[in-house]
């Protein structure tokens, strides 16, 4: 019982313990890699990711656009009617400005990871990064278009947008 | 239905730390030997055991819930892992309360352990593969990405700051000084969270909860065998758990509809219907300063959006209406994911009888919530413990 308890079990070692090996470790680093088969629905979409568009599918039971394309819809659990085509340009929902990485290892320059809704999607989003903006002048529901990699450079992959730019309606 | 009532009748837990020098299987054993000796009862009483471990990419063990099985007192018992990232601890207590209310048996013993300092340089890097490997991870992301755009949205639709925020931060680290097993417990202010270094704007070092190695662990039995081990059941008058869609840009950050989800099983269980009056204490999962907020809308604790001014009102101090995380939290007594769930169903337990020592709320609680939140971010597990 907590109040009774007067010892609680648990050393917490300190920076010092491990740098002066002052205890004992076993230490190991994995060699593995992985290749993921990109299926069904995201295959299409990578596909149409390198030739420079993006792919979602429809369902006409719950009248709503899976981005990015999937195999099924999840809710009808039933099988999609067709491909859409969307366009490369989108609406910031949420945003971050980062100064941290993978590791927790911390960047000189930040990234501006955000959430991006597609137009004609009514209202879905995707992840990916934003470009060519002072991290100062980002805004929810900033308009936003894909950059995208020279289509010699693309592999299918999220990667072949390499960030969304803000920009004015009837510009490109 | 026809359950049977279950009762927490023990608890035990180690200390939160940065790195143990125990192994995760010593710390699930001093939690484990803790809990059973608060009952007087040794492992021959425990009918089935509940392993709550959080992913195996932090101690890269296969199997890292078997890996612990001897430290949880389970072998050649019926023994089981519920996993679901961070909801995990109080997912452990939802299937511990199912085994018993079943009639399959009499009691559980319940283990949430995490080990996260064994992924070096930081356990940052497991988090990598909570991503969707072909549309996320490729991008570089960082999980604290997510807890910005969340922080960030919920900012937005509602009209709160960040100083507004920080004030979560501030309470529950000033509670844990009363928590003999915190981590991070200390006497802050609202600048030196708003000062503190900016990780992943608008999240703040001190918005955010430590990595940390520990276990936590309770004893369950069924209503009988409850009444002869203690004077003191706190029974689990509700479980309930939810998840909602994996991806990220389908939902609307602003708001934990997935906890609700799962608050109403529960409060539907346990009778409750106005669960801003007929809560007494809560422990929401906090592991940002914001989700603690987030997370008291989505109990249906208040109103959405209202949770900050109640903050500042000293609603959910621990002297306050409702007080919330009086433990300390995530973000005081730390982070060992799974343990944490855990941790918050025991300071329940420990609360509803009276025995919190230092950090006793007044006015004797008699209902309690607790709750945990992960996964990737879309799952909500709850309990409500009463007396």
């Amino acid at each position: 019982m907590s109040e009774k308890i007067k010892e609680w079990p648990g050393v917490a070692l300190k920076d010092a313990d491990i740098k002066e090996k002052k205890v004992l470790f076993t230490e190991w680093r994995p060699n593995l890699k992985y290749a993921w088969d990109t299926g069904v629905g995201y295959g299409r979409y990578f596909e149409g990711l390198r030739n420079g568009r993006i792919v979602g599918t429809r369902c006409n039971k719950c009248h709503r656009v899976l981005l990015p394309a999937r195999a099924f819809c999840e809710w009808c659990f039933r099988t999609v009617d067709e491909w859409v085509y969307l366009k490369d340009t989108g609406t910031v929902n949420t945003f971050s400005i980062a100064y941290t990485g993978t590791q927790a290892e911390r960047l000189k320059e930040p990234r501006i990871p955000a959430l991006i809704e597609i137009d004609g999607s009514n209202g879905v989003g995707i992840m990916h990064l934003l470009g060519e903006v002072d991290p100062k002048n980002v805004k929810n529901g900033m308009r936003v278009k894909a950059v995208w990699k020279p289509k010699e450079q693309r592999q299918g992959a999220i990667t072949d947008i390499k960030y969304w730019k803000p920009f004015e309606e009837g510009t490109r | 239905m026809s359950m049977r009532k279950v009762a927490v009748v023990g608890a035990g837990m180690t200390k939160f730390m940065r790195r143990a020098l125990e192994t995760g299987k010593e710390l699930a054993w001093e939690a484990g030997k803790m809990a059973l000796d608060s009952c007087n009862l040794t492992v021959n009483d425990i009918d089935s055991v509940v392993i709550g471990t959080a992913p195996d990419a932090f101690d890269m063990v296969h199997m890292k819930s078997e890996y612990l099985t001897d430290g949880c007192g389970a072998w050649r018992k019926p023994a089981m892992r519920g996993f679901v990232g961070g909801g995990t601890g109080v997912f452990s207590v939802c299937q511990g309360w199912y085994h018993i209310a079943s009639g399959l048996f009499d009691t559980c013993l319940i283990i949430g352990e995490e080990k996260m300092s064994s992924c070096v340089p930081h356990p940052q890097g497991a988090f990598v593969t909570c991503w969707d490997q072909f549309t996320e991870s490729p991008l570089g992301a960082s999980l604290l990405w997510f807890f910005a755009w969340e922080m960030n949205r919920y900012m937005t639709v509602h009209g709160i700051t960040e100083r507004e925020i920080a004030l979560v931060s501030v309470k529950n680290k000033r509670n844990a000084l009363d928590h003999p097993c915190a981590q991070l417990a200390s006497e802050i202010t609202v600048d030196d969270v708003l000062n503190s270094e900016v990780m992943a704007w608008p999240v703040k070092r001190l918005d955010v909860s430590p990595t940390s190695d520990g276990a936590a662990a309770l004893v369950l039995a069924s209503e009988n065998v409850a009444r002869r081990i203690t004077d003191k059941p706190v029974w689990i008058e509700g479980v309930g758990w939810c998840l909602d869609t994996m991806y990220v840009g389908q939902r609307d950050l602003y708001y934990p509809k997935y906890v609700e989800v799962a608050a109403r099983m529960a409060y539907d269980m346990a009778g409750i219907t106005e669960p801003s009056k007929e809560i007494h204490i809560a422990e929401p999962y906090d592991p940002f300063d914001y989700k603690e907020l987030h997370h008291i809308e989505g109990l249906l604790l208040c109103d959405k959006g209202e949770a900050p001014k109640l903050l500042a009102d000293g609603y959910f101090n621990r002297d306050g209406n409702l007080p919330a995380s009086p433990s300390g939290g995530l973000l005081g007594v730390g982070n060992a994911i799974a343990a944490s769930g855990v941790m918050k169903a025991a300071e329940l337990f420990w609360q509803l009888r009276g025995e919190a020592g230092k950090r006793q709320v007044p006015g004797k609680p008699k209902k309690g919530v607790a709750q945990a939140w992960g996964d990737e971010m879309q799952v909500g597990t709850v309990v409500v413990l009463g007396i």
